[in-house]
């Protein structure tokens, strides 16, 4: 069972309609091949430090989740690479000290969120 | 008359710098996240380029390791592959 995070930029001319309808794409590709979504964050506009298809601004999605079917990934790609929505994305896999530290940083966003 | 004073025992400059060590090990990190952006900033210079070992003083295996996370967070339009950050 392998951890995979996956962190995507979406164009920031999208539609909100629009931007929900492509990351549930990527959802339902998730759920075909039955894997754990562990988390799920969505960062919004955020500005970037150069611009991407000349687009200044970009929303980011981050998936994080556990696997053990060998094709996924490369599914996966292919729907990334299909989709021209998606300006750019990165597959990591996670080792055990990269899982501590995810959890931990779920944590502190948690709490700031009650906080804040 | 003053200015040719001359030292009899040569002046001890310790001009060793204090002994450098690697952070990661000293703190126990053992993940960096390239998504954490003020961290990766402490190893990047004015121009936005991977500070060297022999400046930082942080052991090899996570020189990689933050060389890798850095080029990953370059790749997520996270930092700038050059640009002038810290003026």
């Amino acid at each position: 069972m392998n951890h995979y995070e996956t962190v995507f930029i979406l164009n920031p001319v999208l539609s909100e309609e629009q931007t929900k309808e492509t990351v549930q794409k990527f959802k339902e590709l998730l759920k075909e091949s039955k894997v754990k979504i562990v988390a799920d964050e969505q960062w919004g506009l955020k500005k970037m430090a150069y611009s991407i298809e000349k687009k200044k601004t970009g929303f980011y999605f981050l998936f994080e989740y556990v696997t053990d079917s060998v094709d996924l990934l490369g599914k996966l790609d292919v729907a990334f690479k299909r989709e021209e929505r998606v300006m750019r994305w990165i597959t990591v896999k996670l080792d055990k000290h990269a899982i501590a530290y995810a959890e931990s940083r779920r944590k502190r966003l948690n709490t700031k969120k009650q906080e804040a | 008359m003053a200015d040719n004073i001359r030292y009899l025992a040569p002046v001890d400059v310790n001009n060793r710098s204090a002994k450098k060590y690697c952070r990661f090990k000293k703190l126990g990190i053992k993940y960096i996240d390239y998504k954490d952006l003020d961290f990766l900033m402490r190893f990047v210079n004015e121009q936005g380029k991977i500070l060297p070992r022999r400046i930082t003083g942080t052991s090899l295996k996570f020189q990689r390791k933050v060389s890798q996370a850095i080029k990953r967070c370059r790749h997520m339009a996270l930092m700038p592959y050059v640009g002038d950050l810290l003026k």
